[in-house]
């Protein structure tokens, strides 16, 4: 079967301890069966290491931060598309994702480029500060959450908490407290670099799990592979993970696409004690092990493709179970002259 | 004692969990009681071929085989805990 050309912009090209998905979407792209891929990387920073990896990226171009607003990107994104033709954006950081929700419309309607996410209804509801809430409405059990926005509500947390508990940011990253005063300290933390609120969560003891799936939008679970943490970094991070068989993770997965029409991926944080089952975390895109989905025969980064053109997607019925990634680091060795050129020019 | 139905055995004795993404290493022994548990073989029929086979006195060999099943009901391995975890 000759293969489809699609133009594909992928955010999310960073790969810290804390790595970003693009890379590994972009990987699981190129192995597409459907698409012949010309890929598109979309980066914040110089030091993004996908923008040098020009065997998985044709061009990248910098894109501004979040913090300046939908209309700047919006323009960004017309200069891009007048010189690669972009037909689907996928979106990779939960930073980002407002904006581009907001400007999906604009994006199919002016420019005819493709994306496939959730609405902001949708968005907002599984956020961490409403995933209490959003737990009930959809049948699953979440950890007692309280969300903090004043320094002096730490001292009550006591009454309503058993220490440790978790301290979140809005976005990203957890630590755990075992005192009210290393409470203030994730707190300052994490309001500093995520901003406000920040919440505090009952800590349960289990298992680690997690779940990368991709919703069709119509209530339907397009792929779901469940893994579990085997090495895990001192930020939580899976740097190593193997597929597992727990039908009661996927029956979890498919009841939440069923309640909610969740369109586009997600990643479910489940932690299984002795005897049940807790969501932790919604997290509104693929995951950076999510490279493993495409390693156990379903690739959810082609499918979200497929189904961002309008093209309808058969639900994936089987996966490989005990399918291990382990992750590396690698250093690339890059010339001056490409880091400037990202540098001074915003792209390569 | 019944073991997981999908517990996965190798050869070289690495014994994989599928529900939990456990995996642990035994030794020959534990490897031949566990792929006698795997085909049904009852306790007894266990003891006996294990007292036959190794030369030893039935109460040892009931004892070592108590502290191994033991272990592999703590270690979530038994049927036990296939229905706990549906």
């Amino acid at each position: 079967m000759k293969k489809r050309k699609v133009n594909i912009a992928v955010t999310g090209l960073n790969a810290i301890d804390s790595p970003g998905p693009g890379v590994p979407v972009i990987r699981a792209l190129r192995e597409s069966t459907l698409f012949d891929t010309r890929i598109i990387g979309l980066s914040y920073e110089a030091l993004e290491p996908g923008i040098y990896m020009h065997d998985l990226i044709d061009k990248s171009y910098q894109i501004p931060l979040p913090a300046a607003g939908a209309d700047s990107l919006m323009n960004r994104l017309r200069y891009i598309h007048q010189k690669e033709k972009i037909d689907v954006i996928i979106p990779n950081f939960d930073a980002e994702l407002f904006h581009f929700i907001r400007l999906a419309d604009t994006l199919k309607r002016e420019l005819n480029i493709h994306t496939f996410l959730p609405d902001i209804e949708q968005f907002e509801a599984r956020h961490k500060v409403n995933l209490e809430a959003y737990g009930a409405q959809h049948g699953l059990k979440v950890p007692q959450s309280r969300i903090i926005t004043r320094y002096s509500e730490i001292a009550s947390l006591s009454e309503e908490f058993t220490y440790p508990l978790m301290v979140k940011g809005k976005f990203y990253e957890a630590y755990m407290a075992y005192t009210p005063e290393q409470v203030q300290t994730w707190f300052n933390k994490l309001s500093a670099k995520w901003g406000l609120p920040v919440i505090v969560q009952e800590f349960v003891s289990g298992q680690e799990l997690n779940v990368t799936a991709i919703g069709d939008g119509h209530g339907n679970m397009v792929g779901a592979v469940p893994m579990r943490k085997q090495y895990v970094t001192d930020k939580g991070k899976a740097w190593s993970g193997i597929s597992i068989d727990d039908p009661v993770l996927l029956s979890m997965a498919a009841n939440l696409f069923r309640s909610s029409a969740w369109r586009g991926p997600l990643e479910l944080e489940i932690v299984r004690t002795d005897d049940d089952y807790f969501l932790i975390e919604i997290n509104p895109r693929f995951p950076a092990w999510v490279y493993l989905a495409v390693g156990c025969g379903q690739n959810h980064p082609e499918a979200l493709v497929q189904m961002a053109l309008g093209e309808e997607v058969k639900p994936y019925e089987r996966y490989d179970i005990g399918k291990l990634f382990i992750r590396y680091s690698f250093d690339m060795i890059v010339g001056l002259e490409e880091f400037m050129k990202i540098s001074t020019q915003g792209e390569l | 004692m019944k073991l997981k139905k999908n517990i996965a055995l190798s050869d070289t004795g690495f014994v994989f969990d599928p529900s939990t993404g456990d995996s642990f290493t035994v030794n020959p022994i534990g490897l031949e009681i566990i792929k006698h548990l795997k085909d049904g073989m009852s306790k007894d029929a266990i003891l006996g071929l294990l007292a036959e086979q190794y030369e030893t006195d039935a109460v040892n060999v009931e004892k070592d085989y108590a502290d191994f099943t033991n272990m592999l009901h703590k270690l979530k391995l038994t049927e036990a805990h296939e229905k706990a975890q549906g």
